[in-house]
């Protein structure tokens, strides 16, 4: 897979109200291979790094470089996944969505078909190649949007907050299967969201953005062994420790330090 | 999730179907109202209130139906009205999805023809009959052409409405995928307005129907249904208009549910684009 490189990344939105900033200076490189959250409260710019990326939005300044090549536009070297599960085609089956990018490349139907449902496979979805995505919940709809973004093969995959609209025990399992996903395919993978578990969770590195306007505040590896134990006194520890870089989480994590003070169990 | 709930719902029903009896419930339902006032046409016919001859029994329209059926004249004449309708109406959906797909995707287009859509579209169909008459002549170049630009509107209209609803993330999603401009239009577009375009083209249907009946009355065509029940009114063959009116009345029920309901049914119902309709 690829590495990718973000260089003074500036982003200004032209709004009838003005000028609003989406990101400022963004400044951070990406392993090949390599697992990165980034993680930022609403509004600081998390969605428009990642569209700059995936090349939806063109920034105003600096340049992102993947495999060392500057993108100039979208393209299948990367597969986008949103947050809205409205994303998939309602007029395409699961399998249908999974082998769009397949067709739009020119694969013939039954090559793209089998490699479609070994997409399904990995996401757990073989039982429901021939639904349409109304017939499915909103985990499974996710997983056939990771699915769909998989199955041509790119080397980056962009996802912004893709299980933030889902209830927390699917939420759980879809962050399992998203780690299993990446252990089988190693692919570059840059994961927006806003919850501290799941980027400690998720990530080989954490990339905490400052609020409005988004710029980097720190990037934290997470040396933990995966698979990661969310209830682990060193999980925890990270997460006090992002949500301290968070700035704006002051309040919770005096609560954090409070409740453990109270709690000397744990230490045993 | 409430779109969860309703979609296995669907899948419910398109999986064992309605129960017979709930069948019949329906069927009884549907039919009660013309039941009642069938009988209250057939008291009034037998009554004397007025004569006969201009208000026929029942008896009497169901005899001339099949008479007319028979002797191949009613066939003939929903024949005529049946190929000018679909060449209009199939003009009318060729030109409205071209325009209405143009004044979604580009701006420039939309400038143009948005101001002559909303001034064209609400004045009567009728009113345009004595310009195309005068323009192109008595006949049936008049009578299609007529057909084809009053019912073109709706398809317009509601086209440009489903290409401009067509969601944003599909578009994003299909560009990450790779597509192409065309493809993006088949593959996406099309799909995605296709609830709103299958709205267009049944009220552009219903439109088309309207004012194919009253342009066979006045553009002098030989045959038509139309032109059946205006001719009839000299003889005062009451019971030969009433067969032309069922005529009418039975192929726009058949285009409805066996060509528009089918239609849906296999596509947006199908992909929850859209709520089933009521059986
Ligand atoms: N299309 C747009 N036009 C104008 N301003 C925008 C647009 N999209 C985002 N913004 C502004 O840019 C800033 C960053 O928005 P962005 O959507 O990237 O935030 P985010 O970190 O993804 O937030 P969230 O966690 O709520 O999704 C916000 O202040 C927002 O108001
Ligand atoms: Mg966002």
């Amino acid at each position: 897979m690829v590495p990718i490189e973000i260089r003074d990344v500036t982003l200004v939105y032209d709004t009838p109200g003005g000028k609003v900033p989406g990101v400022k200076d963004v400044n951070f490189n990406i392993d090949a291979s390599e697992f990165v959250c980034i993680l930022g409260p609403s509004g600081c710019g998390k969605s428009t790094l990642l569209n700059i990326i995936a090349g939806f939005l063109a920034p105003a300044a600096g340049e992102i470089l993947i495999g060392g090549k500057a993108v100039t536009g979208h393209g299948m070297d990367r597969g986008v996944v949103f947050q809205d599960f409205a994303q998939l085609f309602p007029w395409r089956t699961a399998l249908g969505n999974v082998a769009f990018g397949l067709e739009m490349k020119g694969v013939p139907k039954q090559e793209r078909e089998t490699i479609a449902r070994e997409q399904l496979r990995l996401v757990k979805l073989e039982k429901f190649v021939a639904s349409y995505p109304h017939h499915l919940s909103g985990g499974m709809q996710q997983r056939v949007a990771i699915a769909r973004a998989l199955a041509y093969n790119p080397s980056v995959l962009l996802m912004d907050e893709p299980f933030a609209a889902l209830d927390a025990l699917t939420r759980d399992d879809m962050q399992r299967l998203l780690a299993d996903v990446w252990r089988e395919t190693r692919k570059t993978v840059i994961y927006v969201t806003h919850n501290v578990a799941e980027a400690v969770y998720l990530a080989d590195r954490v990339v905490v953005m400052t609020p409005h306007p988004g710029t980097v505040k720190m990037v934290i590896p997470i040396k933990l062994t995966r698979p990661r134990d969310p209830l682990s006194v060193e999980f925890l520890d990270y997460q006090k420790e992002l949500l301290a870089h968070l700035g704006h989480g002051t309040a919770e994590t005096q609560e954090h330090k409070k409740a453990n003070g109270k709690a000397p169990t744990t230490g045993g | 999730m409430a779109v969860q709930d309703s979609a296995s719902a669907v899948g419910v029903a398109g999986a064992t179907g309605p129960s017979a009896g709930a069948r019949w419930r329906t069927i009884t339902l549907n039919t009660y109202p013309f039941v009642v006032v069938g009988a209250i046409w057939e008291v009034v016919a037998h009554s004397g209130m007025f004569p006969r001859k201009l208000f026929p029994t029942l008896e009497d329209i169901a005899r001339s139906f099949i008479d007319l059926t028979v002797s191949g004249i009613l066939p003939h004449h929903a024949i005529d009205t049946l190929l000018r309708l679909l060449a209009g109406f199939g003009l009318a959906a060729i030109v409205g999805l071209i325009i209405g797909v143009s004044m979604g995707r580009s701006r420039r287009a939309e400038d143009i023809f948005l101001p002559l859509v909303s001034i064209l579209a609400p004045i009567p169909g009728l009113a345009y009959t004595p310009l195309f008459l005068l323009w192109f002549g008595p006949g049936e170049v008049s009578a299609v052409l007529l057909v084809a630009f009053v019912s073109m509107f709706a398809v317009i209209y509601n086209t440009w409405t489903g290409v401009k609803s067509v969601k944003e993330i599909w578009l994003r999603s299909a560009q990450a995928m790779g597509a192409d401009d065309r493809r993006m239009f088949s593959h996406v577009i099309l799909p995605g307005a296709l609830p709103y375009i299958l709205t267009g083209l049944r009220l552009g249907l219903a439109q088309a129907w309207r004012i194919l009946v009253a342009v066979e009355m006045l553009a002098a065509v030989p045959w038509g249904l139309g032109w059946l029940i205006f001719g009839a009114r000299e003889f005062l063959n009451t019971d030969a208009m009433m067969a032309g009116v069922v005529v009418i009345a039975l192929i726009g029920l058949g285009l409805e549910k066996y060509v528009f309901q089918k239609i849906e049914d296999y596509t947006v119902v199908r992909w929850g684009m859209i709520g089933a309709m009521a059986p």
